[in-house]
């Protein structure tokens, strides 16, 4: 039996292979089609002047929602295929015995690669402290992985372009990194609850071995996951992205959120820190409201504050911190959002 | 009899896991006990970092993620 020799695994990425490959062509076809077919809906089909408030606003919703959603698709996949290299489990290996500093800016990239859902944070950190990872280090991941998240990224990169998506990634890691780094220094371990260090963890256990098709497929996955639970988000904050877009008059904001109101940035994070959005929905918005004289840098502030500093997310740590720590936690992370905020303002 | 553990502490994706297991046994008609496990120190006693968690007869399969039926069924079967 000669057949039975072959490996199902080794034979079957051709054919997932070659689907990608048309799926791909697909994509980018679908996505250069997307600005002619908005324009001839709203200004065509559906008979709007083009210039007038209602007709801009219908363009840029009818281009931006499928756009977004196009490019959502795409990047999570390929961001799905790199993260199969990573787990949180060899992410804790890779921290095991680093030192803070060079500890907390690894943690830190490591947030951004390595998949995590926030539901997990709790087993997360008491897996991280108990196998002697420093707390400081563990904030630093933490603190990056929500903050940078690819459904923020991937939003940023189609409605900012790539510089601000970079700058945002850039000071995702640098906020991550320092507010660790602070949090170590301040030796706040026994504000951890006691039952943390108690408990008897049991060791590692063995990493996987995926072929190419099991990566493609789990990446597949995710995309459906991820674009299934963001949809609805995408498509109301476009909405009002929209009408922000149309109706309201260019500059309208400057005096409240431009570079002048010093106390924007400030109130742009307190804002954001109980408001439970995730970046789909948020993005957006934001998006429209720079347009209208509104600075990037407490733009930024606000969105990292209410991606980054979710309350639920907080909800879930206060299993494990006690409400000191708690507060230490949150009190650097939307200091430093502040500072940054400031330090855009300050530059651009 | 299997005995099926689903650890998490209540996330979504623990009860989709749950509710994927559990159809998974009634359709290969297997006798199995479903259990849930959500109490932080029961199920830090597997080495799991990321929830939900799948073990079979004490034994932890799958970890930070939901299964496809195809693989449970192979799981449970084995």
């Amino acid at each position: 039996m000669n057949s039975s020799l072959i490996d199902p695994a080794r034979k079957l990425p051709v054919r997932r292979i070659a689907l990608v490959a048309v799926a791909a062509a697909a994509w980018i076809a679908l996505y250069n089609l997307i600005q002619p077919l908005a324009n001839w809906l709203a200004y065509s089909a559906l008979g709007l002047q083009s210039g007038s408030r209602l007709g801009e606003s219908v363009a840029f919703f009818l281009y931006d929602v499928p756009k977004i959603l196009l490019l959502l698709s795409g990047m999570i996949f390929l961001i799905s295929i790199l993260r199969t290299f990573f787990s949180p489990e060899r992410t804790r290996a890779l921290l095991g015995g680093k030192r803070q500093g060079i500890g907390n800016v690894l943690a830190a990239m490591l947030g951004i690669v390595t998949p995590f859902c926030s539901c997990s944070a709790v087993p997360l950190f008491i897996g991280f402290v108990e196998s002697g990872i420093p707390l400081g280090v563990t904030f630093s991941f933490l603190i990056a992985a929500p903050t940078i998240n690819e459904v923020a990224v991937v939003m940023l990169l189609g409605l900012f372009g790539w510089k601000v998506a970079g700058l945002y990634i850039a000071s995702g890691l640098v906020i991550a990194i320092v507010a660790g780094l602070v949090i170590g220094r301040l030796n706040m371990e026994r504000h951890v609850e006691d039952f943390v260090w108690q408990m008897q963890v049991a060791g590692a256990v063995e990493g996987e071995k995926l072929t190419w098709s099991d990566r493609i497929q789990r990446a597949w996955d995710s995309v459906k996951e991820i674009v299934a639970k963001v949809w609805i988000y995408v498509v109301v904050g476009i909405a009002v992205g929209a009408g922000i877009h149309g109706y309201v008059p260019e500059s309208a904001l400057a005096g409240i959120m431009g570079k002048q109101a010093w106390w924007s940035v400030p109130a742009a994070v307190l804002l954001g820190i109980p408001l439970y959005s995730n970046a789909a929905g948020v993005i957006p918005i934001v998006s429209a409201l720079m347009e209208k004289g509104a600075s990037l840098g407490t733009v930024l502030a606000f969105m990292m504050a209410v991606v980054g500093l979710s309350l639920p997310e907080t909800i879930i740590l206060r299993r494990v911190l006690k409400p000191r720590l708690i507060a230490v936690f949150i009190g650097t992370v939307a200091l430093a959002i502040i500072l940054t905020g400031y330090l855009f303002n300050l530059v651009l | 009899m299997l005995n099926i553990k689903v650890l998490g502490s209540g996330c979504a994706n623990c009860k989709r896991l749950e509710a994927t297991t559990r159809k998974v046994v009634t359709d290969l008609g297997l006798e199995a006990e479903v259990e849930k496990v959500t109490e932080m120190s029961e199920i830090m006693k597997w080495p799991i970092l990321s929830t939900p968690g799948l073990v079979v007869n004490g034994k932890l399969v799958s970890t930070g993620r939901i299964p496809s039926e195809k693989e449970i069924a192979a799981w449970l079967t084995a």
